[in-house]
């Protein structure tokens, strides 16, 4: 059971081999015996768990069966939820509850899901090893000195270690494809928009957006039917049809053209990486699908304006932690200055502080054209070039991350060096592009590494087709941890 | 050596709307501390804006009262900031792309009209409020306000002087009251004043440097703080002084102004477009509904009140110091008697007017419906009552008596219009006044008035005067 997929799930829980309780205790279970070493969790409160499995088999006896009926989800804690507290993994919100539920939350609770708990993450989204939590970095179960990934690491691992079916995350430059890549699993990043960003705590609003973690592609599809839906609660949630995205997992790949991008390929990709993502490029062609070489001239300026973008949005998103409402508040303080200044300084970890400084610098007076138009404006060239690209092809494929896992606090003390592993799932958002990542092999060292396959906006079914048929013919994405065998 | 103060006025007008900007709490005033504050307004994790159609609808029917560009696309921008009464730490405006841009608004002066030019209006919220009384060393903080619609309205440098700038905020505050995008009550905040001073030489064509003065809440500290603070700038060029650029704050209890912070302590409020909003896109539809529901403006009514009802200019400027008092006027008028209207008029802004004032009371709330006035003019035109009664009448509807038709009846009230009755009364008056009728026929014409006086005085008021002259003249030439 702790391995199987969702529609195995609810296949068992439909032919009551298992009830959604019994189902719910194992997994609360096996994050009892591994999640001491692996740090995945911020929150499970057990109590509130079993409570919302057994309303889930009340409901399936009662006759009412949503799509997710009785299947327990663990939700990265950057989502709002009234059963446990929300910390985004800060010291600022360690004892905060939200009154209300994230649309995300609502959505899986309208689908019959049942939380299993609050995943680790770096503390509000910032970081790309999920060291910068205030609970405690996450550990990588393929092998526990390495770190998972981030921001969405706990989701990852939680998934990785079978510890979770599935679970949610949140990716603003590449926080659930890398996690997923170094972690082994697969995480989808929708388009902008298409994922309600109400009650996801926000960290930079106009590339945050929500997605799903899970072990295949096919649970993605599932996952994207319950989390996507128009919100009128976030004017930036698009008004669209309901769409299915399993449609299309059984399309051929007959005639699917790949565009590979030069600088996706290039130094500083590590060989293990190379070849891995090489051979699964190779295999869809073996299957029917051609590759053209696509230029994205202005990709190596991504993590430069995204560090300028990304930390303005944020500077401004994060002054409402200033301990008046809510939140951490220091102890003791001379005058109001002086309580914001203790507040924030207690409050927050360094990786926030340093994005905070960075980003009330580039928007001062007499810098905000320099920096902050600038940054938008090259912004605008990336989005072109994708446009430019997809003429020439359908879906754009290249490594996930540069690396595979990484030591822990092997980058702490470089933060560029931090920023660079974010190199290729940058791009995307920036371009309000979906992104998925899957996992297509694993390096030298036995670390998985992760295949991404970017599309054109709301190409995510023609994606995760794509991904499901490679899935159907290798099994890497079967392949459960070494460290946390089952 | 004579100077010219140059003023420019922002006023921030409350927009009348259910609820708020960026979220669905309500907006009313004067409900317990907080209890009018939700998930969006306090800044929880989490929540997003959402902007209200109504408040935008607002803006746009602002910008076609005063003949301004409105802007289709439109963006709201972050104004950063750090305090307590600010829950999210920044403020959602307009900065670079406001909904309304130019603008004019037409003002009367003594010497005659001015056109004052307006530079933009944007679309923002309020902050919540601090309460700094009350809490032994503590400050209060109350978020009922936080997220109020606002509509921030800028002039040009266009006014000259205290006076003018009075007139201007007057006008203005009338406008948008006319409109109904903003209540103007200045008590309750919804109607906020900043004023832009400064001097110079007359002929100079460079403008000074000027102050702003904060939160000027009633149009008597307007003047009085705009008069200080130019006698002040004045006093320190005279001295040889220069002005510093200052934010400054009129204190109406010592009749001064003074330095709230200067240039150097300004904020960098590190303005950017918001990234939880869209541009705002106004479509042909809003744009349209917009224009289809302003009423007519008031220099339109004003013209209409002297060219079809046939008041005098000072009659019309009375009747449209709101658009309640001038839809009330053309109520009573449509089916009065024509020659009356003029009467009707002046019993509006007369004794319905004191009466008003006197309950505190609107127009819309008058113990006096239109249709009485209406009869009142009717019972006046058809000789029942004289027009001297009319107050007292008046007063007695006002005061429930009844009625127009059911006072008169009453109190007995109908006047006498019996040409004998009439004239026994003048006989009796004739009788006991030997002395006046013997001074009226050597000459003395005052006397005449004295005795259309007794005979009044007889009839308690109630006698026609016209028949009184009358029967009065033919007996003193027989």
């Amino acid at each position: 059971m702790l391995d199987s997929g969702l529609s195995e799930l609810q296949a068992a829980l439909a032919a009551k081999k298992i009830s959604s309780v019994e189902l719910t205790r194992l997994f609360l279970e096996r994050i009892g015996s591994l999640d001491g070493r692996l740090n995945a969790f911020i929150t499970v409160d057990e109590g509130v768990s079993l409570a919302q499995a057994r309303a889930a088999d009340e409901a399936r006896a009662r006759g009412e069966v949503g799509p997710l009926a009785g299947i327990p989800v663990a939700h990265k804690d950057i989502y709002c939820t009234r059963a446990v507290r929300t910390t985004c993994g800060s010291r600022m919100l360690e004892n905060y509850t939200s009154p209300y539920d994230a649309h995300v939350v609502e959505q899986f609770g309208r689908a019959g899901a049942v939380l299993l708990g609050k995943t680790n993450m770096d503390e509000f989204a910032m970081g790309s090893s999920n060291e910068t939590s205030h609970f405690g970095p996450v550990r990588n179960p393929w092998n526990t000195g390495l770190v998972p990934g981030g921001s969405s690491g706990g989701s990852a691992v939680a998934v990785a270690a079978r510890m979770a079916p599935v679970a949610t995350g949140t990716d603003t430059g590449g926080s659930i494809r890398q996690p997923a890549a170094l972690s082994g699993v697969c995480g989808l990043k929708p388009t902008y928009g298409l994922v309600s960003r109400y009650g996801m705590v926000a960290f930079a609003s106009s590339l945050d957006q929500g997605g799903p973690l899970a072990k295949s592609a096919a649970d993605l599809a599932l996952l994207m039917n319950v989390m996507v839906g128009h919100d009128a609660r976030d004017s930036t949630s698009l008004p669209r049809p309901k769409e299915d995205y399993a449609r299309a997992l059984d399309l051929p790949l007959a005639g699917l053209r790949i565009g590979l991008p030069q600088a996706y390929f290039g130094e500083g990709v590590e060989p293990g990486v190379r070849q891995c993502v090489r051979a699964a490029i190779a295999w869809y062609e073996r299957h029917g699908a051609r590759t053209v070489p696509v230029a994205l001239p202005n990709a190596a300026l991504a993590v430069p304006v995204y560090y300028v973008l990304a930390p303005a949005e944020a500077s401004s998103n994060l002054s409402r932690f200033d301990g008046v409402r809510y939140g951490h508040r220091a102890a003791q303080y001379e005058d109001l200055n002086d309580m914001y200044c203790r507040t924030r300084a207690e409050g927050f970890g360094a990786e926030v502080q340093r994005r905070i400084l960075v980003g009330t610098y580039v928007l001062s007076h007499g810098y905000y054209d320099a920096y902050y138009l600038k940054a938008q404006k090259v912004r605008r060239l990336i989005a072109r070039d994708f446009a430019e690209a997809f003429k020439l092809c359908d879906l754009i494929m290249g490594p996930t991350s540069p690396t595979t896992a990484f030591p822990l606090g092997a980058k702490t003390e470089d933060p560029v060096q931090m920023y660079l592993n974010d190199i290729f799932t940058i791009p995307a958002p920036l371009a309000g592009l979906p992104g998925l990542s899957i996992p297509c092999g694993f390096d030298a060292k036995g670390l998985p590494v992760g295949l991404q396959i970017m599309g054109e906006h709301f190409a995510e079914a023609r994606m995760l087709g794509a991904a499901h048929q490679y899935q159907r013919d290798t099994d890497w994405h079967r392949r459960a941890p070494t460290e946390t065998p089952l | 050596m004579a100077w010219e103060i140059v003023v420019g006025i922002e006023t921030h007008a409350q927009l009348r709307t259910k609820s708020k900007m960026f979220s669905g709490a309500s907006t009313a005033f004067g409900a317990a501390p907080n209890t009018q504050a939700c998930a969006v307004d306090i800044a929880l994790p989490g929540v997003l804006p959402v902007v209200n159609a109504a408040a935008v609808a607002h803006a746009l029917r602002f910008g076609f009262a005063v003949g301004a560009a409105i802007n289709r696309r439109s963006v709201f921008a972050r104004k950063n900031y750090f305090y307590p009464d600010l829950p999210k730490g920044y403020q959602i405006s307009q900065y670079e792309m406001p909904i309304v841009a130019g603008g004019t608004l037409k003002i009367v002066l003594p010497e005659g009209e001015k056109t004052v030019r307006l530079t933009r209006a944007h679309l923002e919220e309020d902050a919540g409020k601090s309460l700094h009384e009350d809490f032994q060393g503590m400050t209060g903080i109350d978020l009922n306000r936080a997220g109020t619609p606002l509509l921030e309205i800028v002039t040009e440098p266009d006014l000259r002087g205290a006076k003018e700038a009075v007139a201007y905020a007057r006008t203005l505050h009338a406008l948008l009251r006319w409109i109904g995008v903003c209540d103007g009550n200045m008590q309750e905040g919804s109607f906020r004043c900043d004023a832009n001073v400064s001097v110079r030489k007359a002929g100079d064509d460079q403008l000074g440097t000027r102050c702003e003065i904060k939160n000027l809440n009633s149009f008597l500290f307007m003047e009085q703080a705009i008069e200080f603070e130019a006698r002040r700038q004045i006093e320190v060029l005279e001295g040889g002084g220069r002005i510093s650029q200052e934010t400054r704050l009129y204190d109406a209890d010592r009749g001064e102004t003074r330095s709230m912070r200067s240039k150097e302590d300004a904020h960098d409020y590190r303005y950017f477009p918001d990234p939880d909003l869209l541009p705002l896109v106004i479509s042909d539809e809003m744009l349209a509904q917009a224009r289809d529901s302003l009423p007519e403006l008031p220099d339109a009514r004003r013209g209409k009140l002297v060219a079809s009802y046939g008041l005098s200019h000072a009659q019309a400027d009375l009747l449209t110091a709101s658009i309640e008092t001038s839809n009330y006027a053309i109520a009573a008028f449509e089916g009065a008697p024509q020659a009356r209207w003029p009467d009707m008029a002046n019993w509006i802004s007369g004794p319905l007017s004191a009466k008003l004032n006197e309950s505190n009371l609107d127009i819309g709330a008058s113990r006096v419906a239109a249709a009485e006035l209406r009869r009142l003019a009717q019972k006046v035109e058809d000789g029942t009552l004289s027009g001297k009664m009319v107050k007292d009448v008046l007063d007695a509807v006002w005061a429930g008596e009844g009625g127009v038709d059911e006072v008169i009846g009453k109190r007995g009230l109908q006047q006498i219009s019996d040409a004998g009755a009439i004239g026994r009364i003048v006989d009796e008056v004739l009788a006991k006044n030997a002395k006046q009728v013997e001074d009226y026929r050597a000459g003395k014409d005052k006397a005449f008035n004295s005795l259309v006086g007794q005979v009044m005085k007889a009839t308690q008021g109630k006698a026609n005067p016209a028949q009184v002259n009358e029967i009065l003249k033919a007996r003193l030439t027989r």
